[in-house]
């Protein structure tokens, strides 16, 4: 379920005109990123109710992206009510800023499973004509085989070409690096075995591989398309999340109106309206009275600071108090949000680094296949054989030893292990986040809203009368001051007091039962500062009381960090939060090496010292200000809990916030791992025993065409192990 | 011997017929949101009426 943001139905006049769209036949078409809609009710909910609004004709949701699609003819339909409706029926809504990669990714999607089914198709059509040579051809007539030839080579030959694009452009793209990798030597044999079934086909001789080419390319898509859906379901989310990460900013227009425009568009000196509980767009100055605000992300401290009248608000703070008005004093990209982009981008490329597991296999492989065919081919000529018998039998070699199971090695373990870890709630957005997080050796956890709730959690409650309680928590459900909404949630549901007055840095006044009433600091209410982590209460004239509040630790923290210690990862916390803190919950937690007071640049510096020393990091944090280090981890794991920019920076994403099953999928990453391996053992094995047969000239098509379907099928059930639980 | 083409040129037609339909129906959107389409047999339609 998606929550209402406080004003979101507040506003009804905010300009959304500049992102619907107007297509050529004069319709026009607003997408919006819909967030909580998970089943039919909330399909039919949504788009009933958007296509209630006055003017819309058409609304369709896209449960698998939570893209939904309002369209109109003309300029009939208000782009604001539309969103707004969405909002009231309870999910959380955005305008849907398309970006154009996440389109590419659906058409590479689409086109890997139309060059699948096309060889699919040829595969079973060659095969069949094929087959029929090698098991029947004694009794067929020349002319009949060659008529067989001929047309087995006029499909497979323009159908495995056309399927095998996407390994042909890979292999390019890897030679134009300089680089090599599985699709070179795929490339290769595809290509070779063409070229030489279609000699042998003119020859009328007897190496003819126009099956084993298409069903090189079918069983090979089949891995390709594994591992485009693993990635694809896990981007699902993510791109829900690059969509509601597109930042607005609401502009306050000369004449007192808002609109709402993407935060690229804000210059410096324009006047912002940011409501209580939203996140400041760009770097602005507090105008007027100051602003409670929660700069979390700079400085990692959980509570609420005062900005003074001209101070200066970073962006990604988050206004705590009563909603503000700012004056933007930067644009977007040079706003402190830009430098977490950077740092996220630092992160990423850093990543593309990693070598992934078949990759790396394949830079072993392709020299010694290449290098083995060419001395069969010296061999052949040495021993005085003619140069085509030479050159059929070397090819024969490079059809026969290509890495057809080694395609599907991975992808086939990665996609059981992953579809296991959802079941557990834990969503791996790329095979090779698995390969990184079975090797990290170190694990650092963010402290607040990771390793504890990151809600304040009233401390002492028994010594607080409860009519006490309850009038204090009738100022504070109006606030969405963290601790006033702590103290709200201990009192439970009740009434709001009428005509509440926010002071910034201070507190809450209203009028109760005829006396004043405040809730707030403690020089607010008239008592010596305590400890930071308090609210005071005092009506009236009778004596103050004080609530302590304390975070609370994740009930599983303990054991999640002795779990990990058990299998040989070094824990440590970092926090941005006090000394204090810190320590108290390391003790709690059972973790020797922490680090308090750190900022997000201090962050991402600690990790790469760490990488430096060779430890491979596995990251957990949840806030704005771990985005960076999570980025640069060798591998990362955010809560479910965390903010979208965490979420999508992150590897993987824990369903709920328990931190337990980080454990399992440390466990399923390593055994996945060794599967590979096996895997990697398995085909070379399979492949190997058919080297000297080729080497020999013994080799048949047949022969190749089984050992391909062989060493597949082999590579495949030992992947299906993955699903098994190992005794824990 | 004619039999064998007149079958070989069946099978073909088929064969691409049924690829044909397969590319069509990729093309037209209706492998874009599996998910969706799943719930959406379950929602009572209003307009019975």
């Amino acid at each position: 379920m998606g929550t209402v943001t406080p004003t979101a139905a507040g506003i009804a006049w905010e300009d959304l005109s500049s992102f619907p769209r107007t297509n050529r036949d004069g319709r026009t078409t607003f997408d919006i990123a819909v967030k909580g809609a998970r089943c039919a009710n909330c399909i039919a909910k949504i788009e009933t109710g958007v296509k209630s609004v006055p003017g819309v004709e058409d609304a369709r949701l896209n449960l698998s992206t939570g893209k939904l699609c309002v369209s109109w003819s003309g300029r009939n339909a208000a782009p604001d009510v539309v969103l707004n409706r969405v909002r009231t029926l309870g999910y959380e809504a955005s305008p849907y800023e398309a970006a154009a990669a996440l389109d590419a990714n659906a058409a590479e999607g689409r086109f890997l499973l139309r060059c699948m089914s096309v060889a699919g198709f040829g595969a079973i059509f060659v095969m069949g004509l094929m087959d029929a040579i090698w098991y029947g051809g004694h009794d067929m007539s020349a002319a009949t085989r060659n008529m067989f030839l001929i047309l087995a080579g006029t499909i497979s030959v323009p159908v495995t070409l056309y399927a095998s694009q996407p390994f042909f452009r890979s292999a390019y793209r890897a030679l134009a690096n300089r680089n090599s990798n599985m699709d070179v030597p795929i490339s290769l044999a595809i290509l070779l075995a063409l070229l030489l079934s279609t000699a042998q086909t003119i020859a009328h001789g007897t190496q003819i591989y126009f099956d084993a080419a298409v069903m090189l390319a079918f069983l090979l898509l089949i891995g390709r398309y594994l591992d485009y859906l693993l990635r694809d379901r896990a981007r699902g989310a993510a791109k829900q999340l690059a969509a509601m990460q597109s930042m607005l900013a609401r502009r306050l227009r000369a004449d007192g109106t808002l609109e709402t425009v993407s935060a690229n568009a804000v210059m410096p000196g324009d006047r912002l309206f940011v409501a209580s509980g939203e996140r400041v767009p760009v770097d602005a100055r507090v105008e007027g009275t100051g602003v409670d605000a929660d700069i979390s992300l700079v400085t990692g401290e959980s509570a609420p600071v005062l900005a003074g009248p001209g101070s200066l608000l970073r962006a990604g703070s988050i206004v705590a108090g009563a909603s503000a008005v700012l004056v933007a004093a930067a644009r977007a990209e040079d706003s402190l949000l830009a430098d977490l982009a950077r740092l996220l981008e630092m992160g990423q490329q850093n990543r593309s680094h990693y070598v992934r597991l078949a990759d790396r296999a394949a830079r072993a492989y392709v020299p010694f296949v290449l290098g083995m065919a060419v001395l069969i081919a010296v061999g052949w000529l040495l021993v005085g054989a003619t140069v085509t018998t030479a050159l059929t039998n070397a090819i024969a070699v490079l059809v026969i030893t290509c890495p057809c199971a080694l395609g599907l090695a991975v992808p086939a373990v990665q996609i059981v292990a992953t579809s296991r870890l959802f079941e557990r709630g834990i969503i791996v957005k790329s095979g090779d986040a698995l390969e990184r997080l079975a090797e990290a050796d170190t694990a650092i956890f963010d402290k607040t809203g990771t390793l504890t709730s990151g809600k304040p959690e009233l401390l002492n409650r028994g010594d607080i009368p409860p009519q006490i309680l309850q009038q204090a928590a009738q100022l504070a459900r109006a606030s969405n001051h963290p601790l006033a909404r702590a103290l709200a949630a201990a009192a439970g549901d009740g009434p709001v007091a009428m005509d509440v007055r926010e002071v910034p840095g201070s507190g809450l006044e209203a009028t109760l039962d005829g006396a004043i009433c405040r809730v707030g600091s403690a020089a607010w209410c008239g008592l010596p500062p305590g400890k930071s982590s308090e609210l005071c209460f005092r009506a009236g004239d009778q004596p103050a009381v004080r609530f302590l509040f304390r975070d609370t630790i994740q009930s599983d923290a303990p054991e999640i960090v002795a779990a990990l210690q058990k299998r040989g990862i070094r824990v440590e916390i970092l926090s941005g939060d006090r000394d204090s803190a810190t320590a108290e919950l390391a003790a709690r937690a059972g973790v020797l090496n922490w680090k308090a007071g750190v900022d997000p640049k201090e962050k991402a510096a600690h990790l790469e010292r760490l990488r430096k020393e060779g430890r491979r990091v596995l990251m957990i944090g949840d806030g704005l200000n771990d985005t960076g280090a999570l980025a640069l981890a060798h591998v990362s794991i955010a809560p479910g809990t965390a903010v979208d920019a965490a979420q999508s920076a992150a590897d993987m994403v824990l369903r709920g916030n328990h931190l337990l099953p980080i454990a399992e999928a440390v466990d399923v990453a390593r055994k996945a791992r060794r599967l590979v391996l096996q895997n990697f053992a398995l085909a070379v094995l399979y492949n190997s025993t058919a080297i000297p047969l080729a080497m020999f000239g013994l080799v048949t098509p047949l022969v190749a065409a089984a050992t391909m379907a062989g060493s597949s099928l082999a590579v495949i059930l030992n992947a299906l192990r993955a699903v098994r639980t190992s005794a824990s | 011997m004619s039999g064998i083409g007149l079958i070989i040129a069946a099978a073909l037609l088929f064969g691409l017929g049924a690829l044909c339909v397969l590319l069509w129906a990729l093309n037209s959107g209706q492998y874009d949101d599996m998910k969706g389409d799943a719930e959406r047999i379950l929602i009572d339609d209003e307009t019975a009426a």
